[in-house]
């Protein structure tokens, strides 16, 4: 459905070029879950956006049911904004304070002109399949909370009838029982809708639970890719496995037992990155060659991926 | 203590949703409009300026006397029943001649603020959400209106177009909406990042629907200040104009000249000169109080 190859996206900052996202190469089949997941600053947003062309790629292709998309004009792109859409981290920030729910869902439909005379029908159905009612339609964003604007947020991505969406941490600023809402609404809405997710987030389990598939970034590039099982019980990566060693167990036992992989010193600037490697600075089986062989992710069997030339 | 067991019963759904508090729906404007209402001075200014701008209507329509009509025998003549605020050297009635004031003072701000509105808006608008080059140029554009002082316009005005009040006019038309573009801009700049923007580019939805439908609303309320604080401004100007004689010219009456007039005869008539200063005086502050309030309405995070 989804193919990006080789996506470098740079941004020129006062200090120097920022290089956000670097060769990235990612496909998600139809009906699948993609989960995105790195440290924040890694570049995993910036990937999300320019998938979705709200900045201009500096390099690669960005295929879409075989059609590139790469250099599309904005108005060539218009079919193709109603087939991915998107939904964001911050339910509070993400909807117009000055429109009500109803017309803020109505607007896909506006945009790419559906018959008028469905929309509010269209805005009530949407409201029920997203757990709200249709009385609340008439509401402005500020009488809702975080998860009901959430939803409102999930809404108005489905408004358009998307084949794709890209969640951008859909639930990273909600509290815990709400976000296990949000993800089983996101989850019975792909079963029911046949929808694709690209999953982008920093919770470990919670991607675990929702992917098919997981790709871990790295200061801008995919390190590892695997299916999720596969790739949360055998991690090959160095940095995957330190990234996994860190995630909470809820059994004090068994926490005792677990051993934590700690990174040497902080996460390097994305305007000057490290040569080869990337990781090498920070890496716990670092060899001398790391600094200037630029590692490709390589297939180690069973459709799992690895940058580390050395597992 | 006694329990009953049936307080225990789980809620059937009729009851559930009777225990809800639902508050009828309000729009953000409703809600800035509520919470003006509790500040007094706010609401006094706002009563005011109502007020004035009923005087300046249908006051000369009303009244006796005409502001041109002159009458020898009541010239200079003190405030009395007659003639409320008294005469001029003329004898022309002042009640009148401040009510016609008004009109011309009132239309001089009110013309300006649309102005204002109207390119500073569209204006500042376009700069910040073009950015890069566009907005670099359209910004020059704006520091070299902004550096030549009102003034200098008005001179040059006088010796094309001659004193009086298109030349006011087409001087506060040139340079009264550089600030307003300003504000505006970094307002747009603002918005143009925030998230619900970026939402309606996915959307696929054009520029000039998230312009107007998505980033202009949401700087209404910054305008709208501004906006109150600027009505006061073009006043004074006029004021300011005609009193040093740029202004318009006799018989027609504005705060300014009406209150030039009466600097002559200061010294031995004094009212002359306070009924129009007042006037402009609490004019201004009435918009300034409104402003002040608007301004706390708007942005309740800013109040003590």
């Amino acid at each position: 459905m989804l193919e990006v190859n080789n996506l470098t996206k740079y941004f020129n900052t006062p200090s120097g070029k920022l290089h956000a996202c670097e060769g990235v190469s990612l496909s998600i089949a139809k009906g699948e879950t993609l989960g995105l997941v790195g440290e924040s600053g890694c570049g995993k947003t910036t990937t999300g956006r320019t998938i979705i062309r709200l900045y201009e790629p500096d390099e690669g292709q960005i295929i879409f049911d075989g059609h590139d998309i790469t250099h599309l004009t904005q108005k060539k792109l218009l079919p193709f904004r109603k087939k991915i859409q998107m939904i964001f981290q911050d339910p509070y920030a993400s909807l117009n304070p000055r429109m009500t729910a109803g017309d803020i869902i109505r607007e896909p439909m506006i945009v790419h002109r559906l018959p008028k005379d469905e929309h509010t029908d269209r805005v009530n159905h949407l409201l029920k399949l997203v757990g709200l009612n249709s009385e609340q339609a008439g509401r402005y964003p500020h009488e809702f909370s975080g998860g009901q604007r959430q939803r409102i947020g999930i809404a108005r991505a489905l408004a358009a009838e998307p084949e794709m969406i890209i969640c951008d941490e859909p639930i990273s600023a909600l509290d815990v029982s709400i976000q296990a809402q949000i993800v089983n609404i996101l989850e019975d809405l792909q079963k029911s809708l046949g929808l694709t997710y690209l999953f982008v987030a920093h919770d470990l389990s919670m991607v675990r639970h929702i992917s098919t598939r997981v790709a871990v970034m790295y200061l801008g590039s995919i390190v590892e890719t695997a299916e999720s099982d596969e790739l949360y019980t055998r991690p090959l990566h160095p940095y995957t496995v330190s990234l996994l060693s860190s995630v909470p167990v809820p059994d004090p036992d068994k926490s005792a037992m677990r051993h934590i992989i700690p990174l040497k010193g902080e996460i390097p600037s994305a305007v000057n990155p490290p040569s080869g490697c990337k990781f090498h600075t920070r890496c716990p089986n670092a060899k001398p060659e790391c600094s200037s062989i630029t590692p490709v992710l390589q297939d180690k069997g069973s459709n799992h991926l690895c940058a580390c030339p050395f597992v | 203590m006694n329990y009953n067991p049936d307080d225990f019963l789980p809620l059937t759904l009729q009851e559930k949703s009777s225990a809800e508090i639902m508050r009828p729906s309000k729009t953000y404007w409703a809600d800035v409009w509520s919470r003006l209402k509790t500040d007094r001075l706010a609401m006094l200014g706002l009563l005011t300026i109502t007020v004035i701008i009923l005087f300046a209507v249908f006051g000369p329509m009303l009244s006796r006397y005409s502001y041109d009509e002159m009458d020898f025998n009541f010239s200079n003549e003190p405030p009395s029943l007659i003639h409320w605020f008294g005469c001029d050297m003329l004898g022309r009635d002042l009640f009148v001649r401040v009510m016609y004031g008004a009109r011309i003072s009132l239309s001089v701000g009110i013309l300006a603020s649309i102005i204002e509105l109207l390119i500073g808006v569209a204006y500042g608008g376009i700069s910040g959400f073009k950015g890069g080059k566009v907005d670099d140029v359209m910004m020059r554009i704006v520091d070299v209106i902004y550096s030549v002082p009102a003034m200098i316009y008005v001179i040059l005005l006088m010796v094309v177009v001659g004193p009086g009040l298109k030349s006011i006019f087409i001087t506060l038309g040139i340079s009264y909406w550089a600030p307003m573009a300003r504000m505006v801009r970094a307002e747009v700049m603002r918005l143009k990042n925030e998230e619900f923007v970026i939402a309606a580019r996915v959307t696929g939805a054009s520029p000039s629907r998230i312009l107007f439908r998505h980033i202009i609303p949401n700087a209404m309320g910054a305008v709208l200040v501004t906006l109150t604080f600027s009505v006061p401004g073009a006043i004074f100007t006029e004021a300011f104009l005609s009193f040093v004689g740029l202004g318009v010219s006799a018989p027609m009456a504005s705060w300014g000249v009406l209150s030039s007039d009466a600097v002559e005869a200061l010294a031995v008539y004094p009212y002359q000169l306070f009924f129009p200063a007042a006037a402009i005086s609490l004019t201004i502050l009435a918009f300034n109080f409104l402003g002040d309030g608007l301004r706390d309405a708007l942005d309740p995070k800013l109040r003590k």
